[in-house]
C-alpha cells in the first residue's frame, strides 16, 4: 500500500522513469517552495509515526540544497499540497520519499544556482553554496530567497541533476537531533489528541458487544441521557456532548441501556487451539517462489528427512494513545483530521462511504503516539467525519476508549508455518519446503470497491466486511514476507494458504509475515543444525553465501561472544538472521536469556546493515525499538478471546514489556554500501528467533508456538 | 453523582479555582480546563503512566484522580518542570539522549523520573527501572529513558 504497492500493481504512471515518489509526483514544486525567507518549506506525502521520518528527510534536504537542518521546514502531509505517496509503510519512506527529495533538492539547487550565476553574471562554478546563499569572492551574493521569484519550480523533474556524492555529506550520515523532539520533551501540544477547533463537540463511540451483534434499541439509553447526545445510523452508534467529561458520562450511561441482539454466528476460535483452526479453513493457496530446479539431479537420496511446525497468534498494535481524529462538515465540504499512515487511501474510501467526490474531502495527517501498522487511526477518522456529517458545521472531536483500541483495532493475524527439509550426511540442506497459512495481513482503506473502514460496516445500510489480502510478494508480500529462504539451499519452495474466513479483523502489523516466517525458518535452522551436532552459526554460513549476510553474523555474534560457554547454567544464547523481506536491510541478532520461572531476556546483541544511513542515530533507535516490541511479541502477548468477543481489552489482560523486563540492546551499525534500505521493520523477526533459540540452549526444550511463556514452557515438559 | 463547585488547588505553583463537578478527573481539568496538553490520555484506569503528574511529590495517574482528591494539593505537570528556555535537568538529558520514539509516554516518564530524583537524587540502573516499572513504552525506547534518567542524575551530583 505504499508506492511499492502501487507500483505493483497499479497502472504505469505516466512519462518517462523518476527516481522514488517523483514517478507519480513529477513536478518540483509539489516537494519544494521558498515562500518563506530563510527556509525551504518540504512537503512530504510521508507522515511521522514516531518512527523519526521527518528529520531523516530534512536531513537529505539539507544536504542536497547546502542548507542548515533549521532552515528546512517539514510540512504535515495533507491532500491539498502534498504529494500523493500512498502510505507510510514497509520501511520504504526513506527509499520512496527520500529518493524523490534527493532528486528534487539537487535540480532545484542546480536551477537556483544557474540563476544566480546569471544574476551574478559569472559561471556557476565561481559561486559557493552554504546556508541557502550562492556566494561570490568578490562579496556579492544571492540566495534562494532573492531567486524565487526568477526560478520556476513548477516544472516537471528532469531526473537529469545527479545527487552529490556520498562522499560529499556533511548533514546526512551524521546523527541528527529528532525535530519533533522537544515540543513532546516540554508537554508542549504535540499531538492529535491536543487539537483544539474552536466550538468542537467530543464523541465517545458505543461499540457492539461483539462482532456479531446488532443494536435492537437505543430508546432507554437515549432517555438517560444528560446533556449530551445520541447519533445513530443502524448498529454505528456514539454519544457526542460539549466536553469529554461529559461524553465519558453519556457513554458509561448509555452503554448499559443499549439493546443488543446477537444473531446466531458461528463462535469465535478456541484460542488454545488457534494452529488446529487455522488449517481446518478454507484458505486461497498460491505458490510464492521456488528455486529453479525443484530436484537436485546430482544429489544423493536425503540422508535425513525433517519437519516442524510453529505458531503465533493474533497480536494487538497496542499503541499508547487511543486512536482519535476530528472532523468537521461544512457547505458540502469535508476536513477530516487523522493519524491515518495513508491520507489520500483514508479520503479515497471516505468518498466510497458517504458517495462524496474526493474533491470535496481534506485529509490532514496530525501526529499521534508511535503507530506500527494499520491500527483503529482511519476508523477513527470515519467515526468523526460521519459524526460531523451528522453535525453540520460543528467541528467534532472522537477519542477512542483503552478497550476499544485493544478489541476494535485490526490485530496482526495468527499464523501458522510448516517447514520440511531434506538433509544430506553432514546435516546441509538439500531442499526446504516453506508453507505459510493465515489471514491477509493488509486490510487497508483506499484498495477497494467499498470502504475498508470499521463503522461503514455497521450502518442500517452496511458496506460489507472486506477480508484481508497479502500484497504481491513484489511490493513486499503479506504472509509471504520471508517466507523465501536467505540461504542457499540448491532446492526450496515456499507456499501460501490465505484463509478466507476472518473472524478477527486482521492488517498490517509491523514486519507483516517477516515475524513469524523468520521466526520459524530460523528456528528450524537450529534444530537442523542441533540434528546434525553442529554450531548454529556454522551451520548458518555453511549455508550462506551473501557477503554481508556473513557480515552482520559475524559481527553479532563476535559482539556477543558466541557461543556463550561463558554463561551461567540458567543462560542461553540464541541466534537469528534474515535479510528483511530478502530485499531489505540485512540484521542477525544474538539473545541471551535467563530461565528462571519466566524466561527474561538480558542481552540483544544486534548487527544491522541498511545501506546508507541517512541518521545513524534514527537506524539505531528504529532498530532497538523493534527488537524489544519484538520481545513483547515473542514473550508476553496474544490477543485474547471467547467465543463471542475479544477479552484482552486493557493492560491487564494485554500485558506488554515493562522496564524491568526490558534487556540491554547493543546495536551495530555495518557500514552499508548503496542506498539506503529502510530500518523500521528488520530487527523484528532476527529478535523473536534469537530468544526462542536461545531458551531451546538454555532449557534443552523447543517452543515452537510463540509467545514463550511460563504456562507454555510448563505444558512442553509435563 | 456531585453537583458543581469550585475546587481550589496550586498547579505548577500557581493557585488555582477549578470551576466543575469535584468528581472531574484532573486530567480533564488540566488538558480542557488549563489548557495543559502535556499530560497525555493513555488508558483512563491508571494502568500506562501516560497522564502522570506529581500530586504532592508523588506520581499519580491524574486520570483516575478525581478533583475533589487533589483540594487544596499542590499539582506538578511536565509542563510545570521546566521549559524550552529553562529546562529541567531531566528534559534536558532526554534531548541530550534523544530518549523517545513517538514521545506520547515521555511526560509521564518525566514526573515518574522526577520523583524518583527528588527522593533519590542518585539512583542506579535498577532503581531507575523500578521508578518507571508502571509507565508503558511501546516503541521500545526504555533503555535510552534510563540512561537519560542516569544523565540527569550524574548532572545532579556534579552540581
Amino acid at each position: 500500500m505504499n508506492m511499492a504497492y502501487a507500483a505493483a500493481t497499479g497502472a504505469v504512471p505516466p512519462g518517462p522513469a523518476l527516481p522514488g515518489s517523483l514517478q507519480r509526483n513529477r513536478t518540483l514544486g509539489q516537494w519544494l517552495r521558498f515562500a518563506s525567507e530563510g527556509q525551504v518549506d518540504v512537503f512530504s506525502g510521508k507522515v511521522e509515526l514516531g518512527q523519526g521520518i521527518l528529520t531523516a528527510l530534512a536531513q537529505i534536504v539539507a544536504e542536497e540544497l547546502d542548507l542548515r537542518i533549521d532552515q528546512v521546514r517539514m510540512h504535515a502531509a495533507n491532500t491539498d499540497t502534498s504529494p500523493d505517496e500512498a502510505v507510510t509503510s514497509g520501511s520504504l519512506s526513506v527509499q520512496e520519499s527520500g529518493t524523490a527529495l534527493r532528486w528534487a533538492a539537487a535540480e532545484t539547487r542546480h536551477l537556483f544556482l544557474q540563476a544566480a550565476a546569471a544574476a551574478l553574471h559569472c559561471a556557476p562554478s565561481a559561486l559557493q553554496v552554504a546556508d541557502g546563499a550562492f556566494l561570490h569572492a568578490d562579496g556579492r551574493r544571492e540566495s534562494y530567497w532573492t531567486l524565487a521569484g526568477r526560478v520556476v519550480l513548477d516544472r516537471e523533474a528532469s531526473g537529469a541533476i545527479a545527487p552529490k556524492d556520498a562522499g560529499a555529506y556533511r548533514v546526512v550520515g551524521q546523527p541528527a537531533a529528532r525535530l519533533d523532539l522537544p515540543a513532546k520533551v516540554f508537554g508542549l501540544p504535540a499531538f492529535i489528541h491536543d487539537m483544539v477547533l474552536p466550538g468542537m463537540l467530543h464523541a465517545r463511540m458505543l461499540r457492539p458487544p461483539s462482532p456479531a451483534a446488532r443494536l435492537a434499541s437505543a430508546d432507554a439509553a437515549e432517555a438517560a441521557l444528560d446533556q449530551a447526545r445520541l447519533v445513530r445510523d443502524g448498529s454505528l452508534l456514539a454519544v457526542v456532548a460539549a466536553t469529554q467529561y461529559l461524553a465519558n458520562r453519556a457513554a458509561v450511561a448509555a452503554a448499559k441501556r443499549l439493546a443488543w441482539e446477537t444473531p446466531l454466528a458461528a463462535p469465535l476460535p478456541d484460542e488454545q487451539a488457534l494452529p488446529d483452526w487455522i488449517r481446518r479453513q478454507p484458505a486461497d493457496a498460491s505458490l510464492v517462489a521456488a528455486s529453479p530446479r525443484q530436484q537436485d539431479a546430482v544429489a544423493a537420496p536425503p540422508a535425513g528427512v525433517f519437519s516442524a511446525s510453529y505458531s503465533r497468534p493474533y497480536l494487538a498494535h497496542a499503541s499508547i494513545a487511543p486512536s482519535c481524529a476530528l472532523a468537521q462538515f461544512s457547505d458540502g465540504r469535508l476536513t477530516v483530521w487523522t493519524h491515518s499512515q495513508g491520507i489520500y487511501n483514508l479520503r479515497a474510501d471516505l468518498a466510497l462511504a458517504f458517495g462524496m467526490a474526493p474533491a470535496d474531502i481534506t485529509v490532514r495527517h496530525v501526529e499521534s503516539a508511535g503507530c506500527y501498522g494499520h491500527n483503529g487511526a482511519d476508523d477513527a477518522a470515519f467515526d468523526a467525519a460521519w459524526l460531523a456529517r451528522a453535525l453540520p458545521g460543528q467541528p467534532v472531536r472522537v477519542q477512542w476508549s483503552r478497550a476499544d483500541e485493544l478489541a476494535w483495532a485490526p490485530f496482526g493475524p495468527a499464523a501458522v508455518v510448516d517447514l520440511q527439509a531434506d538433509v544430506d550426511s553432514l546435516g546441509n540442506v538439500q531442499s526446504w519446503r516453506h508453507s505459510v497459512r493465515s489471514n491477509g495481513h493488509s486490510n487497508r482503506p483506499g484498495r477497494a470497491a467499498t470502504p475498508a473502514l470499521l463503522g461503514s460496516w455497521h450502518t442500517a445500510k452496511p458496506f460489507p466486511p472486506l477480508l484481508a489480502l497479502n500484497a504481491p510478494l513484489a511490493a513486499g508480500g503479506g504472509a509471504e514476507r520471508n517466507a523465501l529462504p536467505c540461504y542457499d539451499f540448491p532446492v526450496w519452495q515456499a507456499t501460501s494458504h490465505r484463509l478466507l474466513s476472518m473472524p478477527l479483523r486482521t492488517s498490517a502489523l509491523r514486519a507483516l509475515g517477516a515475524h513469524v516466517n523468520v521466526f520459524a525458518v530460523e528456528s528450524f535452522m537450529d534444530e537442523l543444525a542441533e540434528a546434525a551436532g553442529r554450531d548454529p552459526l556454522e551451520y548458518r554460513l555453511a549455508h550462506c553465501g551473501d557477503p554481508r549476510a556473513r557480515a552482520v553474523l559475524e559481527d553479532a555474534a563476535r559482539r556477543a561472544g558466541w557461543p556463550g560457554a561463558h554463561l551461567a547454567e540458567d543462560r542461553g544464547m540464541g541466534i537469528g538472521f534474515a535479510r528483511y523481506k530478502n530485499t531489505g536491510a540485512w540484521c542477525a541478532v544474538v539473545a541471551e536469556i535467563e530461565a528462571g520461572v519466566d524466561i527474561m531476556v538480558r542481552r540483544l546483541t544486534i548487527s544491522v546493515d541498511v545501506g546508507a544511513a541517512i541518521n545513524p542515530d534514527g537506524v539505531r533507535n528504529q532498530i532497538e525499538g523493534g527488537a524489544i516490541q519484538a520481545c513483547s511479541w515473542t514473550l508476553k502477548e496474544a490477543v485474547r478471546f471467547d467465543a463471542e468477543r475479544v477479552t484482552s481489552d486493557s493492560w491487564d489482560t494485554y500485558p506488554i514489556l515493562r522496564f524491568s523486563e526490558v534487556p540491554a540492546v547493543d546495536v551495530g551499525i555495518l557500514d552499508g554500501a548503496g542506498p539506503p534500505l529502510g530500518a523500521g521493520e528488520a530487527s523484528v523477526g532476527p529478535t523473536a528467533a534469537a530468544i526462542g533459540n536461545a531458551v531451546a540452549r538454555a532449557l534443552g526444550l523447543r517452543v515452537r508456538a510463540l509467545p514463550i511463556t511460563a504456562e507454555r514452557i510448563q505444558q512442553l515438559l509435563a | 453523582m456531585s453537583s458543581g463547585g469550585t475546587v481550589a488547588l496550586q498547579v505548577n505553583n500557581t493557585p488555582r479555582q477549578i470551576d466543575a463537578d469535584a468528581d472531574l478527573p484532573l486530567i480533564d481539568a488540566l488538558r480542557d480546563m488549563l489548557d495543559l496538553k502535556g499530560t497525555r490520555f493513555g488508558c483512563g484506569a491508571g494502568q500506562c503512566g501516560a497522564c502522570f503528574v506529581l500530586v504532592g511529590g508523588h506520581p499519580m495517574p491524574s486520570c483516575e484522580t478525581p478533583l475533589w482528591a487533589v483540594a487544596g494539593k499542590s499539582i506538578t505537570t511536565v509542563e510545570g518542570l521546566g521549559s524550552p528556555g529553562a529546562p529541567h535537568p531531566l528534559q534536558q538529558a532526554f534531548l541530550d539522549e534523544q530518549a523517545a520514539q513517538c514521545g506520547y509516554c515521555t511526560s509521564g516518564m518525566l514526573i515518574s523520573a522526577a520523583a524518583l530524583l527528588r527522593r533519590n537524587p542518585d539512583p542506579d540502573e535498577a532503581e531507575v527501572r523500578a521508578a518507571l516499572e508502571r509507565n508503558l513504552c511501546r516503541c521500545g525506547s526504555h533503555n535510552r529513558i534510563v540512561r537519560a534518567v542516569l544523565r540527569a542524575a550524574a548532572g545532579n551530583k556534579s552540581r
